[in-house]
């Protein structure tokens, strides 16, 4: 399937940060007319038409998350957008707010008019300085021009938006802890219910997007929400970035629609695995689903296609990787970046992520026994199904994927103290 | 009101309970870890996950609500398989050092592991290194290797004493409980982490090594720190009194009573059971010019009956005064009534320290009042305090003054009474007024004798006998017995007969939680 332009129609292009060059390029027609022509409810409409769904990883249909906010209350209500982008290998988000940042302010008027909010807050992420300067300049001038304010697009409704810089944990994108960061407490997940849309932010209902998915908002308004869902296939409305990085000849962002073959995005658009090398295993949405090896890749890239082999759509970010790889190292890798940023509140987590991460290291550095991949079995099913929050699912998932589909290269690895692939071992390995 | 199956059991629960509280109804025990009662849902520990019927994944029972037609089931395979993992989870940091810790036989990571552990340990790695064993207040000792980050400790300073010591820092498997910056664990209530600590990351400073908990007997008690009547456990052993410095009593816990203390204690009530074993008065004696010569019992009583008769003839009643005290048990005060009031006709009465300072009060447990009695005191007829008295004494008004219990601190009490022509002490410390007296009678602190006490809101509430009167000293009960039989006056003899002769009331009939003289018919001043 071909590339589209939705929201990455300005990539490269300089100008598109400039509010002016961006509002004589169509920026806030979708707000405008959604603001001017649409009540909240028809606006809803459109989005739950347009099959768009959550783009930060877990994929909820957006349209029925914003109708969980209870219309008849008191309190007030918040949007929350999450651009702390820090799965491994995602960088989509990034480029929205380093090239389009107008983009995602529309989509957050959208919602907002759709939800009925009137106060937002973006929570970026820490070590995105360029992005964040960027998006403040963009805000800064669409304040300036009064599209924020009391009245925005000069019209009767009224809208702050804040940003609020995380300070470099992982687990602050995940939505309750992003709540609980926002608030200036310790970034731990919330056990739900209470879902946030009934009781998030300081305790009112809360609507929290992804970036990458309010930006399609102001597309789908336009052209209505039929439009956007007849580009994917079923349930899987629209495009998406995907984020292509590794053993790839071109890495880099695409923008494809939703259930283009895996092995399409590899081979035709990054333009097949690198130094002429066969293809290992594909990672396919982010470093937390698990692995798919060289014979999988014929799966169209939809939420459903996806969990049905194992694996998971997450965030887009698909990590190529060569025959060259160590898989023992690179879980090594994996699991260490969950040991590492695991919030530690809960426990099959805490200690789960940890565990695992040393008997890897045990092994990588030549000294694992033949007993150590029963036990990493046992311990990720003992990790299934069990945390407050998704993080030590990502952290199971590839450690099973792995384990299942690589055996023969950990026990290799554990019988000859050496890499199948390299023949060597690491001199220090940190534990 | 929704109806739910627990393993087979059909009950009916009030909308909002959570299935963790609907299985205790039911006589089922989910282990627990992070859960407790008292205090807010934090659904971290994982260790309540049950199987709801109908739900693909397994749910944790403190933070899942019951609902019309739910079916949970606590004891399959699945469940246990997960509780088995979970504590496989938490024992893997945890540096088994069980032979050297406090909590070794009351701990719920060795109580859990007897039920669903392993048995053999697949965890070969090095173990995670925190700090050990190191004070955060005046009362509690922190290891932080033993912790197993329930946050029990930390939500009961944010949400119980409200005084925010403590948090979780860092994070994944490196994350402790610690004080944050310059603060210390030093709050009223401080003593309560140690009790909602289900393992031995919390212990106590005052008890560390003393006594093995397996050790220890238990008896229930009310607390006689103020006038709250805070529902208490004493721990005491009296077999081992080579060890802890003789002490009888180990440490106090708090026992539930959901309106009068509900799970809490306060340091006060909890830390300060030291007077039970020190500085007792252990014998009956005389004292003249600074020489103390311990007599028996029997003769003791006969010269209190000697001096008491003696004075009555010579100077009539009121030339006898009875200091009584808030402390005594309402069995003690109402006997002291029958005894010296309603049997000798004496009339210089009072029952009050005026030169005591109220102490700290707030809206929690702690009263200003730290007497445990001051109700029935007034109740049964002593209500004045005891400067007059005093008074007159130092003016040789009164010839024979008989203090049951009293302790005078202040140096102006202690002026007058040197002046006195005549004390009798009946108490069970060495205290300033113990010493000014000239014969000395050893009675019972309240572990040692049964009764009850009254506190602030008029609840009777029971304690029971822990152990015997020390040494020589006896029931204060059975002293007034004694001493009304050589005089002539006959009193209840035991505390049944005097709480039943008080307020018509069996101490059977009390009940667990106390009775509310509001709800009673018969109170005779």
């Amino acid at each position: 399937m071909p590339i589209v332009k939705l929201v990455s129609e300005f990539f490269g292009v300089e100008e598109a940060r400039r509010l002016d060059w961006r509002l004589r390029h169509g920026g806030y027609e979708g707000a405008r007319h959604a603001l001017r022509d649409m009540t909240p409810e028809e606006v809803t409409e459109e989005v739950v038409r347009s099959n768009l769904r959550g783009l930060g990883g877990a994929g909820f249909p957006t349209g029925r998350k914003w109708m969980f906010v209870p219309k008849e209350t008191t309190q007030p209500k918040y949007l929350a957008v999450n651009c702390d982008e820090a799965e491994p290998g995602t960088f989509k988000d990034r480029y929205i707010v380093e090239w389009d940042p107008h983009r995602l302010l529309e989509g957050i008027i959208i919602c907002s008019y759709a939800v009925g909010i009137h106060q937002a807050y973006i929570y970026i992420r820490g070590e995105y300085v360029r992005p964040y300067h960027r998006l403040k300049r963009a805000l800064e001038e669409a304040y300036a021009a009064g599209i924020f304010g009391g009245k925005v697009l000069g019209s009767d409704f009224s809208l702050e938006v804040h940003i609020h810089r995380g300070a470099g944990a992982y687990i602050c994108g995940e939505e309750t802890a992003l709540l609980e960061s926002l608030e200036g407490k310790k970034g731990w997940p919330r056990l739900k219910p209470p879902f946030p849309a009934v009781k998030g932010l300081f305790g009112c209902p809360t609507v929290i997007n992804n970036v990458e998915t309010l930006s399609h908002l102001p597309k789908i308004i336009l052209n209505g929400g039929s439009w956007f869902s007849d580009l994917g296939v079923e349930r899987n409305g629209g495009a998406r970035l995907f984020a292509l990085s590794g053993h790839v000849n071109r890495p880099g962002i695409y923008e494809l629609p939703l259930g283009t073959p895996l092995r399409e995005l590899i081979e035709e658009h990054g333009g097949g695995v690198w130094r002429g090398k066969r293809l290992k295993g594909v990672v396919p949405g982010g470093t937390s689903s698990g692995v798919l090896c060289a014979d999988e890749i014929d799966v169209p890239l939809t939420f459903e296609a996806l969990a049905e082999k194992g694996s998971m759509l997450g965030s887009g970010a698909v990590v190529v990787m060569d025959e060259d790889t160590c898989m023992v190292r690179a879980l090594h890798n994996v699991e260490d970046f969950f040991a590492h940023e695991s919030c530690g509140q809960c426990t099959p987590c805490r200690e789960g992520t940890n565990w695992a991460y040393r008997i890897l290291s045990r092994i990588v550095s030549g000294n694992g026994v033949p007993e150590d991949l029963d036990t990493l079995e046992h311990l990720a099913s003992n990790m299934r199904g069990t945390s407050i929050c998704a993080l030590c699912e990502g952290a199971r998932m590839p450690l099973q994927s792995f384990l299942t589909k690589f055996r023969d290269e950990f026990e290799y690895y554990i019988k000859n103290r050496r890499s199948m692939v390299s023949g060597r071992t690491p001199t220090t390995v940190s534990t | 009101m929704p109806t739910i199956n627990i393993d087979g059991v059909d009950l009916t629960v009030p909308t909002g309970t959570t299935v963790i509280q609907a299985a205790e109804m039911a006589g089922i025990y989910i282990p627990r870890y992070c859960y407790h009662p008292g205090l807010r849902i934090a659904g971290s520990c994982r260790m309540c996950l049950v199987e709801v019927e109908k739900l693909p994944g397994l749910q944790i029972a403190c933070n899942t609500l019951v609902q019309d037609g739910m079916k949970v089931i606590t004891n399959s395979e699945r469940v246990r398989q997960a509780r088995r993992g979970m504590l496989e989870f938490l024992l893997s940091n945890h540096p088994l050092d069980c032979p050297v810790c406090d909590q070794s036989g009351e701990c719920d990571l060795q109580n859990y592991y007897m039920e669903f552990g392993r048995y053999r340990s697949r965890y070969f790695d090095n173990k995670t290194k925190r700090k050990k064993a190191f004070p955060i207040g005046p009362h509690v000792m922190l290891d932080q290797e033993r912790c197993i980050l329930c946050t029990r400790c930390v939500r009961f300073t944010e949400d119980v004493s409200k005084t925010h010591e403590l948090g979780v820092f860092r994070r994944g498997h490196q994350s402790v409980i610690d004080l944050y910056p310059g603060r210390v664990l030093d709050n009223p209530y401080s003593g309560n982490v140690i009790d909602i600590c289900p393992v031995g990351a919390l212990t106590e400073s005052d008890f560390r090594f003393q006594c093995r908990v397996w050790y220890l007997k238990e008896q229930h008690s009310i607390c006689a720190g103020c006038a709250r009547g805070c529902n208490i456990s004493v721990h005491f052993n009296t077999d081992r009194r080579y060890k802890a410095q003789g002490r009888r009593v180990m440490r106090i816990k708090p026992r539930f009573h959901p309106e009068v203390n509900r799970w809490w204690l306060c340091d006060f009530g909890r830390f300060g059971h030291r007077y039970m074993d020190e500085n007792r008065i252990e014998f009956f004696a005389e004292q003249k010019d600074g020489i103390r010569v311990d007599i028996s019992c029997d003769e003791a009583l006969g010269r209190v009956a000697q001096l008491l008769r003696g004075t009555l003839e010579e100077y009539g009643p009121s030339a006898v005064g009875i200091i009584v005290s808030p402390r005594l048990s309402n069995e003690e005060l109402w006997v002291c009534r029958k005894l010296f009031v309603k049997g000798l006709g004496l009339h210089q009465t009072a029952a009050f320290d005026p030169w005591e300072r109220p102490g700290f009060e707030d809206d929690f447990l702690l009263k200003a009042d730290r007497n445990p009695n001051r109700r029935a005191v007034e109740l049964t007829g002593f209500t004045a305090d005891a400067r007059e008295l005093l008074e007159k004494a130092a003016e040789g008004r009164i010839r024979l003054l008989y203090i049951v219990h009293q302790d005078f601190a202040a140096p102006e009490a202690a002026e007058l009474l040197q002046k006195a022509p005549a004390v009798i002490y009946q108490g069970t410390n060495w205290t300033r007024t113990a010493q000014q007296a000239d014969l000395i009678l050893a009675g019972a602190v309240h572990a040692e004798e049964e009764g009850t006490f009254t506190n602030f809101e008029g609840r009777v509430q029971r304690f029971f006998r822990c152990f015997a009167p020390i040494e020589e000293s006896r029931d204060d009960l059975e002293i007034f017995r004694d001493l009304g039989q050589s005089l002539g006056v006959t009193v209840p003899e035991s505390a049944a007969t005097a709480l039943k002769d008080w307020i018509g009331i069996d101490p059977d009939e009390i009940g667990e939680h106390g009775v509310l003289l509001s709800e009673l018919s018969q109170v005779e001043a």
